[in-house]
């Protein structure tokens, strides 16, 4: 696909339709933020940033951008991990930072509108400060919920309470042509033809810009309690994981941890873990509206755990507590990023009762690639972090045994039913595994939905899959 | 060695609302947790077991439902724990609750080293230690937080004060406030929890003290009174400067200048 640069006609056009040249950014007012994204292994070179406002003026600057054939990217907080708002082709990106309105609470239908620059940290506390919970809840709080939404992000809640899709209820999206559609609304059933909103839900930008969302809430548990339960054996720490799943019990989160993850994330934030006894742990959390009833919860999974070989079960009740574990919990990746001068990640997911043998096979594939690979997990929704460090190896040699273990790692997946990413998406890097795992026919189909809503390829071009295979 | 560590139930939630015609904090219905910084002076006590053989026991004041922070520390890892209850106790300010903590030591037991936390996060005064020790006529010091050397007869001690620290060795019996994150808390365990029998916790009462003179405690005893209480007004205010950071500090450095900062 050829894009047209942009020329110094282009350039005056864009700012006479912002009108405040102080939100159009060229050249050397690009800050390097713009070039990359949190992974930082994939640079782009935007020609131009918009800082946008309204839905009005991210419709006008598509629509001149579909008729100059200028490729245009949606940004939010850039904290992404596969280049999926990396702007590979140039062209114009839509930073949608400051659309950050929480507009509207609805406590009639259960919903909260928003502008797709919000983040999330921002929801999640009005939420709450409101008595209700926005329950979502991926690691990266400083997200915005557009990004949040545009990766179908899942979370450590996912377990009880599903993931980012389960939570919308409506969008504008600004299309390719710079039209504005409305899809979805405060409605809780819909069975009025495809589900469009649906198709704008982990499509990384690519069919239409998020412009406004309304999520859905729920009320906000008067108690909740994490259980950190320590293992000597890795193999007991994942074998309660199915258990615990089908026990009946209805945690929030399943989280698994390895304590050499643990021992980077005390270095990274200066500040010891509560516990040092295991060598692999769960982080269980249960929440609920009585007391009673979360205690006989707790319990019962306390007893599971101890009956499959935990050292013990530590409880996690007051917002001291909470913090000084779920800090560590937070800080993982950057812990790992900080441990090594280059990474790369695995975000596959497995159905969960093949959890426990797919982190054996992590070993495995560390083993024959020859590289360091740290990992942990949300074990009760079978999605794991893997993470391959560089650690000092000259690049040929990086990148040819990363790529050995990416393929070990993604064929080892899909033989056991599961699939490329769980909640951190395809974006750039991650093209050749899905197109790998999905297969061709999959892809035409993705493909032909594409040139539907965007013909001239210019929403975020190149990602999920290759325009012209 | 003998180690005693007090402790203080306090509301869980930072949000507390107050009784506007009373100037009392409103505690029902509000469901309460161990005194936080408490938590760093009873794991300095655990620390200090794992070093040596010695006992600890932790010691509140309150209602029966109090009974439940004394457990939350046994599961922590302390070996008992004493509930001083008593109507006759309500109401005590800063100097009458010292009184009474001191009089329900000396009724305990004696002990080498008494552990408090520097303050509390309700009542915030960060007194009640060092008044304990006046009245129990034993040596203290306030915001430790570290132990360089400790040994069965005395122990040298780091002291934070906010602008600088210095070292002090002091000899048993003795009595610590231990400030804030002088180390990472235990978290309870349920093991222990499954352990636990009901006489691990002992009551003890007026009727168990040496000075039974009901003036000496509670309302009674208080040299002082409080006139109101009331939640500071939230003030919202707040300029959000936006766009690149080169240009969000212009905008600041502007804004300062502004208002006469520099």
């Amino acid at each position: 696909m050829k894009y047209n640069r942009l020329t110094q006609e282009n350039r005056e056009d864009i700012l006479n339709i912002l009108q405040n040249s102080k939100d159009v950014l060229f050249g050397d007012e690009i800050s390097n933020d713009y070039k990359h994204d949190e992974m930082e292994g994939i640079h782009g070179e935007p020609e131009c940033v918009v800082r946008v406002h309204t839905t009005q003026e991210v419709s006008a600057v598509v629509r001149y951008a579909n008729e100059h054939r200028i490729p245009v990217l949606a940004r939010g907080s850039g904290s992404g991990l596969v280049g999926a708002a990396v702007p590979i082709h140039g062209g114009i990106i839509i930073d949608l930072k400051d659309m950050n309105r929480i507009l509207e609470l609805d406590e009639d239908n259960l919903t909260v509108t928003i502008q797709p620059g919000v983040l999330l940290m921002e929801l999640a506390q009005f939420a709450t400060e409101h008595g209700y919970m926005y329950p979502p809840d991926p690691g990266e709080k400083s997200a915005t919920v557009g990004g949040n939404i545009s990766t179908n992000a899942g979370g450590m809640r996912a377990v009880k309470y599903g993931v980012t899709r389960d939570y919308v209820r409506g969008l504008t999206v600004v299309l390719p042509t710079g039209e504005i559609l409305t899809t979805g609304g405060k409605i809780v059933k819909n069975s009025s033809g495809y589900d469009l909103k649906d198709l704008f839900i982990g499509a990384e930008g690519t069919l239409g810009i998020i412009t406004e969302a309304v999520m859905k809430l729920v009320p906000l548990p008067a108690h909740s309690i994490s259980l950190l339960i320590p293992y000597m054996k890795i193999n007991d720490c994942m074998d309660t994981v199915p258990k615990l799943i089908r026990s009946g019990l209805a945690p929030t989160a399943i989280e698994f941890m390895q304590s050499e993850v643990i021992r980077h994330s005390e270095t990274f934030l200066g500040k010891n873990f509560p516990d040092k006894s295991g060598d692999a742990y769960l982080l269980l959390t249960f929440d609920g509206e009585d007391q009673d009833y979360l205690e006989k919860q707790y319990e019962a999974a306390a007893e599971l755990c101890l009956e499959c070989g935990a050292l013990d079960v530590f409880l996690v009740d007051t917002d001291e507590r909470k913090d000084s574990v779920w800090s560590a919990r937070s800080a993982f990746l950057e812990a790992i990023k900080a441990s090594t001068d280059m990474m790369d990640e695995c975000d596959v997911v497995v159905p969960r009762s093949e959890i426990a043998p797919f982190i054996a096979y992590i070993a495995e594939a560390s083993e024959q690639s020859a590289l360091r690979i740290p990992y942990f997990g949300h074990a009760g929704d079978g999605n794991l972090h893997i993470y391959l460090c560089r650690d000092g190896l000259e690049e040929t040699e990086w990148i040819q045994r990363r790529d050995h273990a990416f393929k070990l790692l993604y064929d080892h997946a899909k033989s056991v039913g599961g699939l490329v990413s769980g909640e951190h998406g395809i974006g750039y890097v991650k093209k050749p595994y899905m197109r790998e795992s999905l297969g061709d026919n999959v892809l035409d189909l993705m493909r032909g939905i594409k040139k539907v809503f965007d013909p001239n390829s210019i929403m975020n071009p190149d990602k999920l899959f290759d325009l012209e295979d | 060695m003998k180690i005693l560590v007090c402790i203080k139930q306090v509301p869980a939630s930072n949000q507390v609302r107050v009784d506007e015609e009373t100037g009392v904090l409103i505690r029902d219905g509000v469901s309460a947790k161990m005194n936080p910084y408490d938590l760093f002076a009873l794991e300095f006590a655990l620390q200090l077991k794992e070093r040596f053989s010695c006992e600890v026991d932790v010691l509140t004041m309150g209602p029966l439902q109090a009974k439940s922070v004394l457990n939350e520390a046994v599961y922590m890892g302390a070996d008992r724990g004493v509930l001083l209850s008593d109507r006759k106790f309500a109401g005590a300010d800063v100097i009458a609750t010292s009184y009474t903590l001191a009089q329900g030591i000396k009724a305990t037991g004696s002990y080498d080293l008494i552990l408090c936390g520097k303050q509390t996060t309700d009542g915030d005064t960060g007194q009640v230690g060092p008044e304990m020790a006046e009245f129990l006529g034993v040596e203290h010091v306030s915001n430790v937080f570290e132990v360089l050397f400790v040994n069965e007869e005395k122990m040298l001690v780091k002291v934070n004060f906010e602008h600088h620290t210095y070292e002090q060795e002091i000899r048993y019996p003795c009595l610590l406030t231990i400030e804030k994150e002088a180390n990472i808390p235990r978290l309870p365990s349920y093991k222990r929890k499954k352990q636990t029998t009901d006489d691990v916790i002992s009551v003890l009462s007026l009727e168990d003290f040496t000075d039974k003179d009901p003036s000496h405690y509670g309302l009674n005893g208080s040299e002082t009174s409080v006139e109101r209480i009331f939640s500071p007004e939230k003030n919202d205010d707040r300029i959000m400067l936006s766009g690149e950071p080169s240009e969000q500090v212009q905008a600041l450095y502007a804004l300062l200048k502004e208002r006469h900062v520099f």
